[in-house]
């Protein structure tokens, strides 16, 4: 059992190195740090001192090496347009991206199972039928085009609710939130519809899949035979064998809906750290490009690690002690 | 005191959208308590249909059409689901085949157990979790206190059955339908599994409808028998006397195609009943088959083979610990005969067949064909060796249509040309009884029997002169077991083909093979004439064995010749 968690913890240490080695070429190869720093107006000595002091003249190994040991630490370099510390200006943003994700992430996890659920033992009802094909839109429709639907419809129409940026927050020292206060709420709503609604159906409908088909199994069969409820045999039984390869998927969502925040922040001006990525794109800003993508690899992993714990959790017969005796 | 079920006149019908599908017609029959009733039939006949509708969980759109199943007085068929449910379990229980599918896997066997007694006793918690693993010791399980806080995948086969047989305990029923409880299991757990089952039910006085295939079964377990044919019953009555002297002709053919470990014969009768002859040209087949070059010495010498399976891996090799599955296992197989391998499952008769076919590397040892180590020549080993599967099911691609199926391994190893190729298909097809148009088609639109027929043209394709059957038969009912055999048969008498046949099943060895191994946790105890293995076995395991197989000494020998 600590065998495989230090495997894990192994592999994605290595994963992590791979993704700061891209972060780190990035600055190498898009643009040259020296002619952004330096005006037209330079000579060949200022040059050749600054990339001294810079430490452009060391090997590559050695540059990378520092880049980590700084990464480490928390030091991402000076972000070129905002001249402040990339760390900073990440810690700041942060919290609206995770807030945003968590809620989105947690309406796509339980919605999604209970619809899954339901839609699978009710397989021939209306409702079902409904569902399904309503899923449809959700699966088909790009997150920009929801968003701006949204928008339009309650934003514009019916001017039920804001239709951007993150309303009055609360600033409680190292995490401001928009939990607390109602226009911060108010605000959350079409950008968490937004972002989840694509990984809600996505895994309804794995839900239903893989519930119709743990439903024919025998074990369920002896379960009914064993006289055994229908709550018991549907949601004891079948529901946790179900799981297994829905929290795959399922973390794997997590992880995009983080990744795919981007555009949803873009659609909603959310003051998140897709929309400070989207800003340095068009800047050009190689620190905070570069610090973003650590980030994001970094909660990847993360999830990839507890998704892998998870499994062994669930599924007893994936504990390396449980020989057939 | 528990009470008899009676059911009368039953129709089971599956109205589907073209017709109406009756799968039991106007069935009629009685359990008495602690009576072992046997239900026989082959595949689709609709012995487990009956057990279906008796406990209420018949598939969909199935439906009860006429007819009453009564438990003691109180009819039973027709009651609402909320009624059926607190039935089931309760009076009715259910043992399934596979004992690897029937557990869930995902919770301990107390867990289950518990949750069913607790839903069906009055019990709660602690009082549940003792009776659990009384239950645990009454079916045989060494340890019950630890083991009930066990998953399935802990257990073996034979253990997990006899944790399906606690939780069919759980609430003293007075009926169990035991579905197969033991085709999936090896004969020596198969004998413990059935004494318990005959065990519990005279002492708990509980019926039992036993549902089988297997007429060795039958006639060891059952106090009485039913044989059902297409959904009807054709016969019933006390087993001795339908097994001896059996009425029906559908009886007495399906009594003469099951194999006898006591009585060699020259070739199974076929089941004639219901027009199913079907032809078989083996002779024809025999007219353009490449003369057999005589060789002297055996065809396959293997030496001293060994596997070894990686058990738990580490990045130090000094720390990896492997499972023998295969210890230096030696044979000869002569020219033209049929030497059979016997074991129970996880002996390594599997592995030895696909060492010797190249899809395992060995670990050790050499195997020797026609003079010639494998290792040095693969390619022309591989030209004159072709292997049939166990299961017709899974070994024809779903997505190929059955000419490619048979075309592919001659196109692969390019022993026939091309333009030949079509032709050799079609007349391959036609031999093996399907016929030539049969390559049109995809497998899904074959029956078992069918599909391993052509798996037997597909090896068959590139002319070989070795052929490994894997369990060909054991999938299959016992009358196209019948066909099937007699097919393997002809090929070794009218082609000459040398054959590795590998069978846990003794009695269809002892009509198949020349000379038998018998294998036992990867190594060799035994090798003897098939015969002589059978009257007189020198190692201890191989007469435990023999002993164990089910007696087939009540079947009517009518119509049979040595």
């Amino acid at each position: 059992m600590v065998s495989y968690i230090l495997r894990r913890v192994l592999q994605s240490i290595i994963v992590l190195l791979v993704v700061g080695l891209v972060a780190f070429s990035m600055f190498r190869f898009v643009g040259d740090p020296i002619e952004q720093l330096l005006g037209q107006e330079r000579t060949q000595q200022d040059v050749e001192r600054l990339r001294e002091a810079l430490g452009l003249n060391d090997p590559f190994i050695v540059q990378y090496a520092d880049f980590l040991a700084r990464a480490l630490q928390g030091d991402f370099g000076i972000s070129y347009r905002q001249s402040r510390p990339v760390a900073e200006i990440l810690l700041e943003r942060l919290p609206a991206t995770l807030e945003l994700a968590f809620i989105s992430g947690f309406l796509a996890v339980t919605l999604g199972i209970a619809l899954g659920v339901f839609t699978a033992i009710r397989r021939k009802g209306v409702a079902a039928n409904v569902i399904m094909s309503t899923s449809l839109i959700g699966v088909s429709l790009p997150t920009f085009l929801i968003g701006i639907l949204l928008i339009y419809v309650f934003g514009v129409q019916l001017r039920w609710l804001p239709t951007f940026g993150r309303g009055e927050v609360v600033d409680l020292g190292w995490w401001t939130t928009g939990l607390l206060t109602e226009s911060g709420l108010k605000s959350l709503i079409l950008p968490a519809i937004t972002l989840g609604l694509y990984q809600m159906t996505l895994i309804m409908r794995l839900v239903r899949a893989e519930m119709l088909e743990v439903l024919r199994q025998d074990y369920i069969r002896f379960a009914r035979a064993r006289g055994l409820s229908a709550k018991a045999v549907n949601f004891r039984h079948a529901l946790k064998n179900t799981m297994v390869p829905v929290i795959t998927v399922t973390g794997l969502q997590l992880g995009s809906i983080i990744a795919f925040a981007i555009i949803t922040e873009t659609v909603f001006q959310w003051p998140g750290v897709g929309l400070l990525f989207i800003n340095a794109v068009q800047f050009v800003d190689i620190p905070v490009m570069a610090a973003y993508l650590m980030l994001i690899s970094v909660m990847f992993v993360a999830i990839n690690l507890i998704v892998d714990l998870l499994y062994v959790w669930v599924d007893p017969r994936l504990r390396v002690d449980g020989r057939t005796a | 005191m528990t009470s008899p079920l009676t059911i009368t006149d039953l129709t089971v019908e599956f109205p589907t959208r073209r017709k109406l599908f009756t799968a039991v017609d106007d069935a009629t029959l009685t359990v008495e308590p602690g009576e072992i009733h046997g239900l026989v039939g082959e595949s689709g006949a609709g012995k487990s249909t009956i057990g279906a509708a008796i406990m209420g969980l018949l598939d969909k759109p199935g439906r009860i059409a006429a007819g009453t199943i009564k438990l003691g007085e109180r009819e039973i068929s027709g009651l609402d689901p909320a009624a059926m449910r607190a039935l089931r379990g309760k009076q009715l229980s259910m043992i399934f085949q596979d004992p690897l599918t029937s557990l869930n896997p995902l919770f301990t066997v107390g867990e289950q157990l518990v949750e069913t007694i607790e839903a069906h006793l009055k019990l709660s918690g602690g009082a549940a979790r003792k009776r659990a693993i009384e239950l645990l010791d009454r079916v045989g399980i060494p340890n019950p206190d630890t083991r009930v806080d066990q998953y399935p995948h802990q257990f073996s086969g034979g253990m997990r059955q006899r944790v399906v047989i606690a939780l069919a305990l759980c609430s003293e029923p007075d009926i169990i339908i035991a579905d197969e409880p033991t085709t999936a299991l090896d004969v020596s757990i198969q004998a413990q599994i059935l004494d318990l089952i005959r065990e519990l039910a005279r002492e708990r006085q509980v019926g039992v409808i036993l549902i089988t295939h297997d007429m060795g079964v039958i006639a060891e377990t059952t106090d009485r028998v039913t044989v059902m044919y297409d959904g009807r019953i054709v016969e019933s009555g006390p087993t001795a006397q339908v097994l001896g002297h059996p009425q029906h002709e559908y009886t007495r053919s399906l009594i003469a195609a099951v194999p006898r470990p006591g009585l060699k014969l020259d070739r199974f009768p076929q089941i004639s009943y219901g027009g199913r002859e079907t032809t078989f040209k083996i002779e024809d087949l025999a007219r353009d088959w490449p003369a057999q070059p005589r060789t002297e010495g055996p065809l396959l010498e293997v030496r001293g083979i060994t596997k070894r399976f990686l058990d738990k891996g580490s990045l130090i090799p000094s720390r990896r610990t492997y499972f023998t599955a295969v210890d230096e296992v030696s044979f000869d197989i002569r020219a033209g005969e049929v030497f059979g391998l016997v074991g129970e499952s996880g002996s390594g008769k599997s592995t030895i067949a696909r060492m010797i076919a190249g899809l395992y590397p060995l670990d050790g040892g050499e195997v020797i064909f026609d003079g010639t180590p494998i290792s040095e020549d693969p390619e022309a080993f591989r030209r004159q060796v072709q292997m049939i599967f166990q299961d017709p099911y899974s070994s024809l691609n779903p997505r190929h249509r059955v000419d490619r199926i048979v075309a592919e391994p001659a196109l692969h190893l390019g022993v026939i040309p091309k333009e030949n190729v079509k032709a050799r298909v079609a007349e391959l097809l036609d031999r093996v009884g399907l016929g030539a148009e049969a390559g049109l088609k995809y497998p899904h639109e074959f029956s078992g029997g069918q599909r391993q027929r052509i798996s037997i043209a597909r090896a068959l394709a590139t002319q070989p002169r070795f052929l490994i059957c894997d369990e060909p038969t054991s999938a299959l009912d016992v009358s196209i077991q019948a066909q099937i055999l007699n097919i393997l048969k002809d090929l070794q008498e009218h082609l000459g083909l040398t054959m590795l046949f590998i069978s846990h099943d003794l009695p269809v060895v002892r009509q198949m093979c020349d000379r038998v191994g018998v294998l036992k946790g990867g190594q060799l105890v035994e090798v003897q004439e098939t015969g002589r293995l059978f009257e007189a076995p020198d190692h201890p395991y191989t007469k435990e064995l023999i002993r164990l197989m089910p007696k087939t000494d009540l079947l009517s020998t009518e119509g049979l010749t040595g």
